[in-house]
């Protein structure tokens, strides 16, 4: 109660349907409606509502790193919007206790004509920071960007991943005592995403507070210390990682994945558990051989796609991660829709509740064009092991066929 | 209350609400982040110039080439009077303050929605946004001032001691624009049609305004009522204060005092509709 950083009390906020579908109203317009509504008696708004956040409550404790999570439309970004003043709330209030900086994307205000080391000023300048805070940290941020060469060429020159690199530098040079992320963790190569999450933890461990919004259920696990979960504009639940992160998954429980529209990028359209035979399968045993049928679509003709599949334990613990690139399979190049199949072999995986992640990306670039975690949920009956002969009760998640064996201490001759 | 707050950041509290009615101005909050509005104009004149083949010399093209026009036909066809100076001096000293102000006004109106990026993303005082669209054209109009001394240099003209109100009549050009620009951009956030009226609106404006010809040609019983033209009184003044002729006198009362409350209005107005730019842009 003592060391409150964030303090959200009743905070709603409310979207017209009409403005997300005609998002502005032209001067002719109201004037004409004016006019009519004089002469004819319409009620003054019949425009359909949706309440983006619905009446949430929180606390959050100075140095607590906290992870947004819920599915999409659950007001992640509402929250994250409000909070950073980018919007006010229709009810409700907030109060933050320190200097906020919040980032909800990564070169926000970057001007392509200007060069990197221009943007670096515009850029630290808009995030909070003054000029001499920058001048004393320039060295820092071009050097965390990798990107001296060019420092004094316009960005439209740099290549995707420098921009982002460059961006995310000037962000993470930014010290503030609550820290607001949206899902930026998702952008440039594999490598500097380690950096990333690296300087995070940094930030975290420096006892400021952070309040991230992710869909990576591993990231979560990873960096935060605690969490709050919200759908369709509703706190579901906050407190210990764990337990939120296991609401989170088994809120989305379903038997097959559909994919909810066309992205018009590399995405997986559906996937389902099929048997050993490939026939669709509600609930297999845990020692039959079992795999999912996944379909995906590559919208144009792109080399170096791949597809992956992680399978998590109800609490969102990771079990495997299994991906086309594991076995060098390459995923055709050309354009049109595909199934994949991937098949787990029997008597490795315990009788239980599962969620199955699946992921497409980019080999060269690290880029994720879709990933869904959990895109459907299922579970293993206990089937006869071959390899214990007590399969019930056991703790874990696999199957290893250990290798035991038991003998006697040899005793030495003349010991007692 | 005071025990939650934890000692350090004991000044750093931030209240968000739901907004009801008039809001604070907060204009100490503007100042905390008046380093971001010098960025913001230094982006605003560097991309410019950048951009822009003739870079300055547009600056000095764009006034030059109206005073030709204004010239031929108003000055030597049309016998349009000029308080006794030579009329392509007359018509260029009003051009200058003209040229600053529709600049800044076009540029202002669409300042928000053209932020739609920065706005939906970071905040910072909305207040900045317009005030930058009305610093960045002073550049321009600093060039232009220099072909204006050039040109008073060429008709042998020496500015009196009325040129020590200079300043202020630049202050409240600089404050017109930016209080108009405070009303057309947040109506152009709600009302995209409105961007379409504001060329039409300025080309009105300017001829209501002494550019082309003197205020001496109004009736001087209507003389204070076209002062309720803000941009009478600057452009009347300025030229007054540059290059003689008769004083303003009651004019740039009324147009102080009309600015005064379009710049109190109009900064009511924003406020009141800045919780929402990111929702409607």
């Amino acid at each position: 109660m003592s060391d409150i950083a964030i303090r959200v009390e009743h905070l709603a906020k409310r979207y017209s349907i009409g403005e997300a579908v005609v998002p502005y109203r032209t001067l002719r317009d109201t004037m004409a409606s004016f006019v009519r509504s004089s002469f004819t008696r319409t009620p003054p708004d019949q425009r359909a509502h949706i309440w983006a956040l619905d009446d949430v409550s929180c606390e959050i404790t100075r140095g607590e790193v906290v992870g947004l999570i819920g599915g999409n439309g659950a007001g992640k970004s509402t929250l994250l919007k409000i909070l950073s003043r980018i919007t006010t709330p229709t009810r409700g209030r907030a109060r933050i206790i320190g200097r906020v900086g919040s980032l909800l994307e990564v070169g926000t205000g970057f001007h392509p004509e200007l060069t990197g080391r221009e943007n670096i000023f515009l850029n630290g300048a808009i995030l909070g920071m003054t000029r001499r805070e920058i001048a004393r940290k320039f060295d820092d941020i071009v050097a965390f960007a990798e990107v001296d060469r060019f420092i004094d060429t316009a960005v439209k020159y740099y290549s995707s991943g420098m921009y982002v690199r460059l961006a995310f530098a000037v962000a993470a040079h930014l010290e503030p005592e609550i820290l607001i992320v949206d899902e930026v963790l998702s952008v440039g190569d594999a490598r500097f995403q380690q950096k990333c999450l690296g300087k995070m933890d940094d930030v975290a461990k420096s006892g400021r507070t952070v309040l991230f919004v992710t869909h990576n259920m591993a990231a979560v696990q990873r960096l935060a210390t605690s969490a709050i979960l919200l759908e369709r504009g509703k706190l579901i639940g906050s407190g210990a990682v764990r337990p939120m992160v296991a609401r989170y998954l088994g809120g989305h429980s379903h038997a097959g994945y559909t994919a909810a529209r066309r992205t018009g990028k590399p995405q997986v359209l559906e996937s389902y558990l099929i048997d050993q035979a490939g026939r669709p399968v509600a609930r297999p045993l845990n020692t039959d051989t079992f795999g999912f049928h996944i379909r995906f679509v590559l919208p144009e003709a792109r080399s170096g796609v791949r597809v992956g599949i992680g399978v998590l334990a109800a609490d969102g613990t990771v079990v495997f991660t299994s991906g086309t690139d594991d076995v060098s399979l390459d995923v055709p190049a050309e354009a049109g829709e595909f199934d994949a199949r991937v098949m787990v072999p029997g008597d490795t995986l315990l009788a239980g509740d599962y969620h199955l992640a699946l992921c497409v990306w980019d080999s060269s670039s690290s880029d994720i064009f879709d990933l869904q975690e959990p895109a459907l949920s299922f579970s293993l009956e206990y089937g006869p092991s071959v390899i214990y002969n007590r399969g019930e009760g056991r703790k874990g998640f696999v199957n290893i066929p250990c290798a035991w064996s038991v003998s006697p201490v040899p005793t030495l001759i003349g010991r007692s | 209350m005071s025990a939650d707050v934890h000692p350090a950041a004991a000044d750093l509290v931030v209240d968000i609400e739901a907004q009801s009615g008039l809001r604070r101005l907060n204009l100490r909050e503007v100042w905390v982040y008046r380093e971001l509005l010098y960025f913001l104009a230094w982006r605003d004149v560097k991309v410019r110039y950048k951009q822009t083949v003739l870079g300055a010399a547009w600056a000095i093209l764009q006034p030059v080439m109206t005073m030709g026009i204004f010239a031929i036909f108003l000055g030597r066809l049309a016998h349009v009077p000029s308080d006794g100076l030579p009329y392509p001096l007359f018509s260029f000293a009003g051009l200058v303050p003209w040229t600053y102000f529709a600049t800044a006004v076009t540029g202002g109106a669409l300042s928000i929605v053209g932020s739609q990026q920065l706005i939906s993303k970071v905040y910072f005082p909305r207040l900045l946004i317009p005030l930058a669209a009305a610093v960045t054209p002073l550049v321009d109009f600093a060039i232009s001032m220099v072909t204006l001394v050039a040109l008073l240099w060429w008709y042998h003209v020496v500015p009196g001691a009325a040129i020590v109100w200079m300043p202020l009549l630049v202050l409240l050009a600089l404050a017109t624009a930016f209080a108009v620009s405070l009303w057309l951009s947040t109506l152009t956030v709600s009302y995209r049609d409105v961007r379409h009226i504001v060329p039409f609106f300025m080309q009105f404006w300017m001829f209501a305004t002494p550019v082309a010809y003197p205020a001496s040609l109004v009736p001087s019983q209507w003389r204070a009522l076209y002062g309720l033209n803000p941009m009478a009184g600057v452009v009347e003044g300025f030229r007054w204060a540059l290059v003689g002729g008769p004083a303003p006198g009651p004019i740039i009362f009324a147009s102080t005092a009309v600015v005064a409350v379009l710049l109190v209005t109009g900064l009511m107005f924003f406020r009141r509709a800045e919780g929402t730019f990111a929702d409607l842009i």
